[in-house]
């Protein structure tokens, strides 16, 4: 297990090549980051921002057109994939079809030459303890590819497991083909080991959900560019960015084009009033408040919104409403009455303000004001 | 399973009359003469499996069989290997893909009996490049005079002549493994030949299932080439079954004998390839036993 | 109207879709829900006429419909593959079917153009589709789907190879859009949110059988056996076997009293299941009808607004009860810490021995959740 830390990296894919220099021909725009040890972290973003490449750096099956590589406190950035004792789980399950469940986990441990080499009782112990691990003792003596695609995908990361010393395991989209009630199942076995072995893992997904339960920090990515690192919780109170807003949550936040009068924003011309007093803002302004933080109470109360659509999704629902010209989503929980001909509060303390997309910090309104 | 519908069979009945006349009749046609015997043009009688019993115990037709299954014990232990290795060696992307896949299919445009004359002048120690180039060099080479010389040649021919079809079904396999194999076995600090041993073999396994079942049959049947370079010759060095065959029937109008004999040689083939078959795709039906419908 | 009369498909020996009986009214969207392998696609290629039923008969405004080829059943498919012709522009892959049925310039453009507009295409419609995104190469299937104007449309997991985001926009697009056009849409998945979210009705399917159909909400608040509700719960369902004694009922981990109106139901086993968030961990001590369950976290998983906490009832072992809470808020509590669950005896779901469900929590529809409402 180790510290891994990226350092400048950036890679521009070759067929962009042409188009050197030029910032946006970028993959995977300059970066530095450290992977602590240990840590349990996520990789999110749409397709395209450049989250596998990132992934595959780390793993060594991308080269990067610049920067350094460390794990710990060597140097990786050349070394072939092989010799960074990586392991990786990708979206498809890759399976050696021709050997059993044990030979496939024991498979990477055979590899080993010289000093390294394992000895069968050795091997033996390992792929059990595995097997155990991963609660797939039944199976051990199955051919690997009659298996369903969730015991497929824990055979992957049983290949990174049997592996004592990996550095880090990395996960591509690892659940992708997996049905929605196993997806539970393998995820907290995921987290459940991750807590007992401390295996430094790095989780690459789209999906908020699934990167919000599984990491401790969640990096998020758009355009090859990293545009918020923070705790699950961090992201959901306090997005850096409207795209974090948006991309987290479900439904996302709803940010609303605004103006600001001190310690006020006027939204399609009702007043909401502001945590802080804020200083005249240039750019694109505008509002961010999440769907939990949204209060419907009675006619004339409020600011009034017209209800288009209610949708129940079991353990609450979300409001679909006009404000004016725009659109906000709001949660209600079960059991909670929806007034008609609605008004909508906003908690205060939940609301941001972004300027050109970026977040206006309390503390620099409040200096500046 | 396909749902029955009445204007399909419309659409097959041309290739149903096509095949009933191609090689129904000729066939049972065949099948009456292996249990006739027949007097001048058109007088025959019953003489049950007598034919049969004839060709059977004969020596020639062993020797002849004998050779056959040589050769194409031969012919499948070089081009599928060497069909696999070039196969690996080609290129996966850029401009060299469609070169190489140009020049595969090259020897697979000639026709049988041009390949067997190109050889067969080719060959040649008095004016062929390579014969003449052999003698040169010291080689004691001559393929109508050497048996060794005769089957040598046959058998590079052939090899030249097929081993791209055998590279080209390689290959098809080999483009299908999706990339996350090979980073996989590299992750698990999987050899060369572990890779090869453990993933691309697998994966090409069906196809090469078919690629031994064409050139066993096809080799099983080699006719034209050798009728034109060696004519079956030295002797009977390259007499195959084939050959026989038509020496039997056409040379020396032995319609009886020639027939029953045919219908071995197709029984034989029937069965020999059925045999690959089933011990080729006998894993994938362990395999596929274990699981539900998917 | 789409009519599916005892309805059966078997292959060799497996038994693909069995007995199945379904009326799909024109306008309606109907989602298949269902676990991977369970007949959804299964019954959308019986619905298409791409299979043909081993027993059972398909009647289309009441014609039987079998031994009529797909291409004259004026059905449009889309898959959860992005299938398009490579070598066509998207404006000729969004024409294609009407080329087919020979239209003339004028109302190909027209229509290319208006479902183009719809699914936010008309900036792409000269490009290939291998230059398109994702998002964009489905919505070019989709569009082709909609220019056609099929009376049946089968969307077989349409969104399941889209990002997560992009999965949300579409969803709420696709009902608005198809609903105009009068069509049946039927539209396969496996997530229990999606079908919620999308709205109409839901069909859950299990093992090849119809478990349950009607509006989504009511599926969901009211599934007729176990393994609807197992089918339609996402996180999964807690579940735990308990045993009947006059109002009381018993298992290893817990006493619940019951409320009045279960009293009527036999001492019996039964299979308790309550929802994840009906499962509170800040134990309400000294409330009636409040069942106080020992348990040992497991794992928790936090998404910033709650976290859910997943727990094993009782003592150790493989075979004891998991379980998952829902809570509000940020609650991370350490791996192996003791702590009770208290769940409400007016929250909770029981289903008899044969999985038929004989209570259910008083949910909006205002039953009592008595008997046999269905």
């Amino acid at each position: 297990m180790a510290r891994i830390v990226l350092n400048n990296i950036a890679h521009r894919y070759a067929s962009s090549a042409t188009a050197a220099g030029a910032a946006d021909s970028y993959a995977l725009k300059p970066l530095s980051h450290v992977w602590e040890d240990g840590g349990a972290y996520a990789l999110l973003g749409p397709s395209g921002c450049g989250k596998t490449t990132l992934l595959n750096i780390i793993s060594g099956l991308i080269t990067p057109s610049q920067g350094q590589l460390l794990f710990d406190d060597t140097d990786v950035s050349h070394l072939p994939t092989e010799q960074r004792n990586i392991a990786q789980v990708f979206q498809f399950p890759v399976l050696y079809d021709t050997m059993t469940v044990a030979e496939n986990l024991a498979f990477p441990l055979r590899n080993r030459r010289g000093s390294n080499k394992l000895g069968n009782a050795d091997i033996k112990k390992r792929v059990d303890d595995a097997l155990v691990m991963l609660g797939l003792e039944h199976l051990a003596h199955k051919k690997a590819r009659s298996l369903t695609a969730d015991d497929k995908q824990k055979i992957s990361l049983g290949r990174g497991l049997v592996r004592t010393d990996v550095n880090a395991i990395l996960f591509d989209e690892p659940l992708t083909v997996i049905d929605p009630h196993l997806k539970w199942q393998l995820r907290t076995r995921l987290k459940q080991i991750h807590r007992e072995f401390g295996h430094t893992m790095i989780y690459v997904t789209h999906d908020q959900t699934e990167a919000l339960t599984f990491a401790d920090k969640v990096v998020v990515m758009l355009a090859g560019e990293v545009i918020q690192t923070g705790t699950p919780e961090e992201l959901f109170r306090h997005p850096q960015h409207t795209f974090v807003g948006k991309f987290i949550g479900s439904p996302g936040m709803n940010i609303l084009s605004c103006e600001l009068a001190g310690d006020e924003a006027i939204v399609e011309g009702c007043r909401f009033a502001l945590p802080t007093r804020y200083p005249a803002l240039s750019g694109n302004i505008e509002l961010g408040i999440r769907p939990e933080f949204i209060r419907l109470v009675d006619t004339g109360k409020g600011a009034p919104v017209i209800v288009t659509a209610i949708d129940d999704v079991g353990h609450h629902r979300i409001v679909r409403a006009l404000l004016g010209r725009q659109l906000l989503d709001i949660v209600v929980a079960e059991g909670v009455a929806i007034p008609a001909n609605p008004g909508v509060v906003f908690e205060t303390g939940s609301i941001g303000i972004y300027q050109n997309a970026r977040l206006v910090s309390a503390s620099f309104a409040e200096k500046t004001t | 399973m396909k749902s029955w519908n009445n204007k399909a069979w419309f659409l097959v009945l041309p290739v149903l009359l096509l095949v009933a006349f191609s090689a129904i009749i000729p066939l049972m046609t065949v099948v009456n003469y292996s249990v006739q015997d027949s007097f001048g043009s058109n007088e025959f009688y019953w003489v049950g499996l007598e034919w049969f019993q004839e060709v059977l115990s004969s020596e020639r037709f062993h020797n002849a069989l004998m050779r056959n299954l040589l050769f194409s014990a031969i012919i499948l232990l070089i081009e599928i290997p060497l069909g696999i290795a070039v196969a690996l060696a080609m290129p996966r992307r850029g401009w060299g893909v469609s070169v190489c896949l140009v020049l595969m299919a090259l020897p697979l445009l000639i026709p049988w009996n041009v390949v067997g004359t190109i050889w067969q002048v080719f060959a040649r120690v008095d004016i062929g490049l390579l014969g003449y180039s052999l003698t040169q060099l010291g080689f004691d080479y001559n393929y109508t005079q050497d048996t060794l010389d005769a089957w040598i040649t046959l058998i590079v021919m052939d090899v030249w002549h097929w081993t791209s079809l055998v590279v080209l079904l390689s290959y098809s396999g080999l483009v299908s493994i999706p990339p996350a194999y090979y980073q996989a076995a590299r992750i698990d600090g999987a050899s060369r030949w572990a890779v090869f041993r453990y993933i691309q073999l697998p994966k090409m396994r069906r196809v090469l299932v078919i690629a031994v079942l064409l050139r066993f049959m096809d080799s099983f049947m080699i006719y034209t080439e050798p009728f034109v370079v060696t004519g079956g010759g030295p002797g009977n060095a390259t007499t195959f079954l084939s050959i026989d065959l038509v020496q039997m029937a056409i040379g020396q109008f032995d319609l009886g004998p020639a027939a029953a004999m045919s219908l071995i040689y197709f029984l034989i083939i029937l069965l020999v390839s059925w045999v690959f078959y089933t011990v080729m795709t006998q894993q994938d039906a362990d395999a596929e036993s274990g699981r539900g419908h998917s | 109207m789409l009519e599916l009369i005892n309805v059966s498909k078997r292959v060799g020996h497996q038994q693909h879709i069995q007995d199945i009986n379904l009326q799909l009214q024109p306008g309606s969207l109907n989602v298949l829900l269902g676990a991977t392998l369970s007949g959804k696609t299964t019954l959308m290629r019986l619905m298409a006429g791409l299979e043909t039923p081993s027993a059972g008969e398909i009647r289309f405004n009441g014609a039987n419909v079998r031994g009529i080829p797909v291409q004259k059943r004026d059905v449009a498919m889309v898959y959860q593959q992005f299938i398009n012709y490579p070598s066509l522009s998207v404006f000729e892959n969004i024409a294609s079917p009407l080329r087919v049925a020979g239209l003339d310039k004028a109302t190909i453009h027209h229509r290319v153009h208006k479902a183009a507009e719809l699914l936010r295409l008309t900036d792409y419609l000269h490009r290939l589709p291998a230059d398109l995104s994702g998002g964009q190469q489905q919505r070019t299937a989709l569009a082709r789907a909609l220019v056609k104007q099929a009376k049946l449309v089968l969307l077989d997991e349409p969104l399941a190879n889209l990002d997560y985001k992009l999965r949300e926009e579409l969803r709420r697009e696709l009902p608005v859009i198809f609903a105009r056009t009068g069509a049946i849409l039927v539209y396969a998945s496996t997530e229990p949110s999606e079908a919620l979210l999308l709205g109409g009705n839901t069909a859950t399917l299990h093992e090849g059988r119809l478990t349950q159909f009607g509006p989504a909400i009511e599926v969901f608040q009211r599934p007729v056996d176990v393994h609807t509700a197992r089918i339609f719960s996402d996180p999964p369902l807690n579940t735990v076997a308990v045993h009947k004694h006059g109002n009381e009922l018993v298992c290893a981990d817990f006493v619940m009293r019951l409320a009045a109106d279960a009293a009527h139901l036999p001492d019996a086993a039964y299979t308790l299941a309550v929802r994840p968030w009906h499962v509170r961990i800040d134990s309400e001590t000294g409330l009636p009808d409040v069942a106080l369950i020992n348990a040992h976290v497991e794992v928790t998983e936090i998404t910033g607004s709650e976290s859910y906490v997943h727990v094993r009832l009782g003592g150790q072992g493989p075979d004891v009860p998991r379980w998952v809470a829902l809570v509000q808020g940020v609650r991370d509590l350490p791996a192996d810490s003791s702590l009770t669950l208290a769940v409400s005896a007016a929250q909770i779901y029981l289903f008899d021995a044969e999985g038929k469900r004989c209570l259910a929590p008083a949910g909006d529809t205002g039953d009592s959740g008595l008997g046999n409402s269905d």
